[in-house]
């Protein structure tokens, strides 16, 4: 069966506050995932994490996160991106709000 | 309680010191995270899924004052305003920035804390019965016993990369509130001829292979405690694998090896560490042992409280269920229940946090407690002030009447804030609490201990309750698997899987049913749900869970 790669963003810590980020188009970090850019291609992918994980004095734990395309931008495919992107829900801390 | 000497004091602010200079040489990019990941965790800062999380030691669950009112502190300036008491007596903060930790671990250091070793591969927290110093049936206090396994195990040189942790719980009751049969090492105080000694259970935890832990030696005297410890550990250290994360735990070793094995082995190493103790430990047992001493309990009338129990129903429903008997005559054990119906279980808010210290340094001796249930003790009330202390609670939302009843539910984080876990025990939690309280039904129900986890791990001790629930990704999809029939007391037993795993939709429902018909199956009102579980086994009560004959046949 061929592989099929599944849409990904990269996504880490903050090093500082651990504040949970996603990469950019412009290899920035946001703590907005609609900002985010939804990687398509495997080896773009690939190579924006490793680029990623080299930016150890602003990020930590870097990694690929599958997503899927919404009207607003990247959306988790998962429950665990989807708490990571709203924060805990036991309190709203904030975040929350938004959704 | 204990006073720290001035060569712990040094100690921790060594230790402090050289763990500020690492934060700050990872900020300044001279330490890359592989490299200070471990030294973080030696200090008890993880990485969760939203921000850091620093875990605090309470020492065998013990507090006073003060150090409550400095987690207090520490929630409001660096966190968000409250804390998380754990399974394991301790406390987290869930939003400290790496920054700020140093300044947080000198402000512990104040006051006599710190969070050494309450991660990574070391031995643990000790873990002491809540009710140490206090309980009615107690055969003496554990706590001298639990700090003086603290200093010995602190940065003890040959224990700091262990195969994996390793926790001990110490128990000085009969009664095991300290689950000492779910620890790698689980101390429980014993007499025998008048000689006073240790029962030594090991190979005990949960996680991913539950296991019972198994007695060692029946009876091993007081002073033969530490080299029988370090020849226990050293064993292990040595035998324990390190090739396999999930089989590195000592219930694997002494499983793997047999009890047989490992006691030799642990006897052979005992009489060469033994003639190398020195007699030093037992000199200085008694020197913690005098800084246990029982505070001075007084005397006094006990009318108000029957009075306030005859007139006032909610203080009477209250000190049915969160009062504990005391050994000294007119006084009471208060459970504070950290389990307000609907709550998150185990977080206190800075400000119930200074009340809380406040009516321990008025009313409770100046001692607290913190237990693996995740409530708050008050160890020592006499009961002329508990009508006022109970006032003072209810003003600030603890005044919860549910100690040992279905709302009183352990739940670890859970995957709102843990990166290991693999659904969310919390709002499970608030739901079920919530659900019995409209219901109105939880005092009728009687004891029954609900107890949840997040992931296969069990920090919310899943199967040792009479209702366990462990919360797993199913395709992409939280789903709760139930089990019954545990028990994390001296008679302990880890629960059964009742069958296929409910949706977070589902899981409410599926609870209530089971204890409907626990209701209905129950010989009478004073059978507890273990009790009939134990009496009629699982077939009643999982034709009440999936009553669709369809869903068991799908398993």
């Amino acid at each position: 069966m061929p592989h099929h790669f599944t849409p990904k963003v990269v996504t880490a810590n903050a090093l500082l506050e651990g504040d949970v980020v996603y990469l950019t188009n412009i290899d920035t970090w946001t703590r907005d995932l609609k900002d985010a850019i939804l990687l398509t291609d495997e080896a773009d992918a690939d190579l924006r994490l490793l680029q990623a994980e080299a930016q150890t004095g602003i990020v930590v734990g870097a990694y690929l996160a599958d997503m899927k395309d919404g009207p607003d931008g990247p959306e988790p495919s998962h429950f665990r991106e989807a708490f990571r992107r709203k924060g805990p829900s036991n309190y709203a801390h904030g975040k929350q709000e938004q959704f | 309680m204990y006073a720290y000497s001035e060569f712990d004091k040094n100690f921790l602010a060594s230790r402090n010191a050289q763990f500020r200079a690492q934060v700050e040489r990872r900020i300044a990019g001279h330490l890359t995270e592989d490299e200070f990941k471990p030294l973080r965790l030696m200090n008890g800062v993880y990485l969760q899924l939203h921000a850091y999380m620093l875990r605090v030691a309470i020492p065998y669950g013990t507090l006073n004052s003060a150090q409550m009112n400095m987690l207090a502190h520490l929630a409001e300036k660096y966190d968000k305003g409250y804390g998380h008491f754990t399974t394991r007596q301790n406390i987290q903060y869930n939003w400290p920035e790496l920054r700020d930790i140093p300044d947080m671990l000198d402000d512990l250091g104040t006051v006599e804390m710190h969070a050494i070793q309450t991660s990574g591969n070391t031995i643990r927290n000790v873990t002491a019965d809540h009710f140490a110093g206090a309980a009615a049936d107690e055969i003496a206090d554990p706590r001298p016993v639990a700090e003086l396994i603290r200093q010995w195990s602190t940065d003890h040189p040959e224990f700091q990369f262990l195969p994996r942790k390793f926790k001990v719980a110490v128990t000085g009751s009969e009664s095991d509130r300290a689950v000492t049969r779910a620890h790698d090492i689980g101390l429980r105080m014993v007499e025998r001829n008048g000689v006073a000694g240790f029962e030594v259970i090991v190979g005990g935890g949960l996680g991913r292979t539950p296991m019972l832990g198994k007695v060692i030696a029946d009876f091993l005297p007081r002073e033969d405690l530490l080299p029988y410890l370090e020849a226990i550990v050293s064993v292990y250290n040595l035998l324990g694998r390190r090739d396999n994360k999930y089989k590195a735990r000592i219930k694997i070793t002494v499983h793997e090896n047999g009890l047989e094995k490992i006691r030799n082995l642990v006897n052979e190493r005992f009489v060469d560490i033994k003639a190398r103790f020195s007699g030093f430990d037992q000199a200085l047992l008694d020197e913690i042992n005098s800084q246990f001493a029982p505070p001075f309990f007084k005397k006094g009338d006990i009318a108000i409280f029957e009075k306030s129990r005859t007139q006032d129903p909610v203080f009477r429903a209250w000190s049915d269920t969160n009062l504990h008997a005391h050994k000294a005559d007119g006084y009471s054990i208060v459970t504070v229940s950290m389990k307000a119906h609907g709550a998150t279980p185990g977080d206190a808010s800075a400000d119930q946090m200074r009340v809380l210290a406040d009516l321990a340094a008025r009313f409770g001796h100046d001692e607290l407690r913190i237990s693996h249930e995740q409530n708050v003790i008050l160890p020592h009330v006499h009961k002329s002030d508990l009508p006022e202390v109970h006032k003072i609670l209810k003003a600030n939302g603890l005044g919860t009447a549910n100690i040992g009843l279905i709302s009183d539910i352990i739940a670890c984080p859970g995957m709102d804030y843990c990166a290991l876990a693999t659904a969310r025990s919390i709002p499970i939690a608030q739901q079920i609490a919530t659900r019995f309280d409209e219901l109105k039904l939880e005092h009728e129900i009687g004891e029954l201990k609900i107890k949840i986890s997040g992931c296969i791990n069990a920090c919310g001790h899943h199967h040792v309750a009479h209702i366990g629930i462990l919360g797993l990704d199913r395709a992409g999809v939280e789903s709760y698997q139930i089990t019954l029939g545990g028990d994390h007391t001296e008679t302990a037993a880890i629960g059964e899987r009742a069958g296929p795993g409910f949706s977070a939709d589902d899981i409410i429902p599926a609870i209530e049913r089971l204890v409907e018909a626990y209701m209905e199956l129950r010989q009478s009102d004073e059978e507890t749900f273990i009790e009939s579980y134990r009496r009629l086994g699982l077939t009643p009560f999982k034709a009440a869970l999936y009553p669709d004959a369809n869903a068991i046949a799908a398993e």
